[in-house]
């Protein structure tokens, strides 16, 4: 059982957890995720470290409620228990001194997973330019603290809210059009986002590390259900991964593999919203 | 009275009522029959059947108890050499163990042994004896166990019982390993026999950390130099499901089984919407293998509603490998085999999704380096098999999360750990490993006489290291 210690409402439906969770905080990386479930019905969910205190002893979760999973999760309440916590998985990002100009894309919820590897990034002695993209300025999450470990910071939203008006594509080109030499882009966020990104890198070369989210179960190499095709290899995403390079994932095939229980999961969403009507009455 | 030549008839749920629930197919003797068929042991004084048990259970002398009806001293004798037994009378596959050798099968069929000691084991559980806390000394070492399959569970046990404070770490939510997660409720109860079995070890003292995947929050040189642990034994397992490396694996609707019974064994998904995890069993599955997996995964599926499951296996029906009962029974519930056949090709859809499974006919050609003879593909004979799931039983091979970040245990070059046979002992001091992380996938009882094997040479170990 692991407490939550400090419950925040970043924007509409999405949360900031600080879960107590002392050893996973002694061992957590940035890039490496969790998978919690919620009581003894839920689902394994997986989510990113968003942020971790090795001297406080707790992780740091920022997820969105999309489904019935994510949303009983939501339901909790600072000083209430998390049933599991399964963590630290996944490799670590690749972060050394000396790698030269990173470009940290973090799209819509992505900003709370690319927040970690910025701050590793810059800790490291590189240089930070991030890019933080969102739909509109009122679910923009995690400004000041990614203003604090980037050299460079732009915002996009799609309807020119705050910022460049347009995508997080549409700030990376212009980093690249004013000759910047970028040594690697790091892109986090919707696939669609990581997939327009991987493309507008492809004709520069510029090496490019995306985050995978596919469908899991377990989160240790045994179930095979997390298998993304990365060049001519299959690879388990939570145990090869979740990082890849972004130049060599089969983004199509990972998209239509997420969809697989979008008409169960409807239901479900029923069912417990449902349920909870029911829960609420009593 | 003459000697019955035939074993008594093990009472079933119905073929056709239970290919829809997930009861157990199998229900057991009653106390009559059972008696009946322990008479039909002959006693001998040297028992045959003994020799095919891997840890050597005293099968005379248990079935002698059972004659008279004295089941509780049935099952101490069990006990002496069995941790599991209400699990081994379920799943060992007796017909090439114990039962292969027993006299009685030379003539007639031999004594139902498994089904005895499922009887014993199942009278032990009902009659509630408590546990009894042990009493560990004051300066009792510890000893960390790494997965809590069958080969984790009897270590722990052993060494429990040896006085030993014992930590097991498991990386899932549930104790248990393929016990919990692989084997389907209507062959293997969770309730009333394996949580009942994992219950009784706390109750001797041992502890379970779940949610621990070792080689991420600890290492085995932390568990050893940091959290003070005497020895470790290392019972992973072989979890990692391998594909066939087909064009179309990844279309949506192709599963390994070790997804698709994870989903519906650990997660519960056959109780889908009040377990949160879903599944899609499809309507006509294919599942391709031959072994108990491959059972499993195709009774789980007619279970979940399928209405057409085939059996794609690649030799014929002599090289299944699956236990003799499981093949019947699933011939019985309706499960098409479709025997020297191999896929070449998963079919989708425009979305992505299964729609047809290519296969090609095979034959059997001169036997290979497992004696087994060796099946060639038949030129032009290719034919599609209209299908919505394909789900993939063909081997798992070692999780290599342990082993990669332990670089002074050695492994071979399928990346088992190499352990000595009569000990478990690795090439890393005071590291012990037994089961499928070091045989390969095999079978329950082997990987619980691994685990008591490595109990005694740790405790050997441990006792050398203190004077
Ligand atoms: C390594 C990893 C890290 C992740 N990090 C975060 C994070 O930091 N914050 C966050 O909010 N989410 C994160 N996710 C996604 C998160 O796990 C899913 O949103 C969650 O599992 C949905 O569960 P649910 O029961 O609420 O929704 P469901 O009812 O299960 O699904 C709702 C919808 O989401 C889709 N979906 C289901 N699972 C996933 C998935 N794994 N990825 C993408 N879509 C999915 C479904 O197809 C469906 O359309 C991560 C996923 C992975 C694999
Ligand atoms: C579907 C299926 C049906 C089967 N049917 C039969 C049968 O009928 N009869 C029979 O005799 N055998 C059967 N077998 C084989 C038998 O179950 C195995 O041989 C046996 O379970 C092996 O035991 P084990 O303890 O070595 O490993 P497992 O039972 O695999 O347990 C290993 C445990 O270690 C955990 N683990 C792995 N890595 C880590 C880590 N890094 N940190 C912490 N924990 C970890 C795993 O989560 C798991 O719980 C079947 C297997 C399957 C999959
Ligand atoms: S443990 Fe298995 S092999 Fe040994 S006697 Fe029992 S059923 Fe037979
Ligand atoms: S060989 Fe058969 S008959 Fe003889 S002791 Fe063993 S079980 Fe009994
Ligand atoms: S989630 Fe099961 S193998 Fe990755």
């Amino acid at each position: 059982m692991y407490k939550i210690l400090k419950k925040v409402l970043l924007s509409p439906s999405v949360w900031l957890y600080d879960i107590e969770a002392p050893r996973i905080a002694k061992k957590a990386e940035p890039g490496q995720f969790l998978i919690v479930r919620t009581d003894e019905e839920g689902e394994r969910i997986p989510l990113t470290i968003a942020d971790f205190d090795r001297q406080k002893g707790y992780v740091s979760i920022v997820f969105q409620e999309i489904g019935a999973g994510t949303e009983l999760l939501g339901k909790l309440n600072e000083g209430d228990y998390i049933l599991d916590v399964v963590a630290p998985l996944g490799r670590k990002t690749h972060i050394e001194p000396g790698m030269g100009t990173v470009v940290c894309i973090g799209g819509g919820i992505g900003v709370a997973p690319i927040y970690p590897i910025a701050r590793g990034m810059h800790q490291a002695g590189n240089k930070v330019i991030s890019i933080m993209g969102a739909k509109n300025k009122d679910i923009l999450i995690l400004e000041k603290e990614m203003r604090a470990v980037s050299d460079e910071v732009l915002i996009t939203t799609d309807d020119g809210s705050c910022g460049i008006k347009g995508f997080v594509t549409t700030a990376l080109q212009q980093i690249i059009d004013r000759s910047e030499k970028i040594d690697e882009v790091i892109a986090i966020g919707p696939v669609v986002m990581m997939r327009s990104v991987v493309e507008a890198t492809r004709p520069y070369k510029i090496k490019t590390v995306v985050s995978l989210n596919p469908i899991m179960v377990d989160g240790t190499g045994m179930c095979g259900g997390c298998r993304v095709q990365v060049g001519d290899e299959i690879k388990f995403a939570c145990v090869d991964g979740p990082e890849f390079d972004g130049h060599l994932v089969d983004f199509k095939g990972l998209m239509s593999r997420q969809r697989m229980y979008k008409d169960a999961e409807k239901e479900e969403t029923n069912h417990v919203c449902k349920l909870s009507k029911i829960k609420g009455a009593i | 009275m003459a000697l019955r030549m035939m074993k008594y008839a093990m009472p079933e749920q119905d073929p056709k009522v239970r290919a829809h629930n997930f009861d157990e197919v199998a229900l057991g003797y009653d106390e009559e029959t059972a008696i009946a068929e322990a008479s039909r042991c002959l006693t001998c004084p040297n028992p045959r059947c003994i020799k095919g048990c891997p840890v050597q259970v005293d099968i005379p002398g248990f079935i002698a108890k059972m004659k008279t009806g004295d089941f509780a001293e049935a099952i101490k004798v069990i006990k002496k050499s069995n941790a599991l037994p209400a699990v081994c009378g379920r799943v060992c596959p007796q017909e090439h163990q114990c039962e292969k050798y027993c006299v009685m099968g030379i003539k007639g069929e031999p004594v139902g042994i498994g089904r005895l000691e499922r009887f014993a084991a199942d009278y032990d559980l009902a009659s509630e004896n408590e546990t009894k806390p042990i009493e560990y000394a004051a300066d009792a070492s510890k000893v960390a166990v790494v997965g809590s399959g069958p080969a984790g569970l009897s270590a722990a046990g052993e060494l429990a019982r040896r006085g030993y404070k014992v930590t097991i770490f498991e990386a899932l939510h549930k104790a248990g390993g393929v016990l919990s997660y692989g084997i389907p409720e209507f062959r293997l109860p969770k309730e009333k026999v394996v949580q009942v079995e994992i219950k009784n070890l706390e109750k001797l003292g041992v502890k379970i950390a779940l949610d621990t995947v070792v080689g991420k929050l600890y290492t085995i040189d932390e568990l050893i130099d940091e959290e003070g642990f005497g020895a470790v034994f290392v019972a992973t397992g072989a979890g990692l499901p391998s594909f066939m490396h087909i064009p179309g694996e990844n279309l949506n609707g192709v599963y390994s089984a070790n997804e698709f019974l994870t989903r519906c064994n650990l997660m519960k998904a056959y109780r889908f919407p009040t377990y949160q995890t879903p599944i899609k069993a499809g309507k006509v599955v294919a599942v391709v293998g031959g072994g108990n997996v491959a059972m499993d995964a195709a009774r789980t599926s007619l279970r979940l509603g399928a209405e057409q499951v085939y059996i794609v296996y690649r030799r014929s029906e002599k090289e299944l490998p699956a236990r003799l009962e499981e093949i019947q029974h699933a011939k019985a519930e309706g499960i098409d085999f479709k025997l020297l056949v191999n896929p070449v090709e998963v079919i989708g859809d425009d979305s992505g999704n299964v729609k047809r499974l290519r296969c090609i006919k095979m034959q059997l050609g001169e036997p290979d380096a497992s004696g087994r003879r060796r099946p060639v593909p038949i030129e032009n004979s290719e034919f599609n098999i209209d299908v919505d799931t394909v789900i993939i039983a063909i081997g798992q091979g070692p999780n290599p999360l342990v082993q990669s970040t332990t670089p002074d245990m050695q492994t071979n070059k399928r990346g088992n750990i190499m352990a000595d046979d009569s000990t478990g002992k690795t090439t890393k001091p005071g590291v012990f490993a037994g089961g499928d992380i070091v045989t390969g996938a095999a079978t329950v009882i082997l990987a619980m006489g691994a685990g008591k094997k490595a109990a005694e040479a740790i405790d050997k170990y441990l006792k050398n290291k203190k004077h």
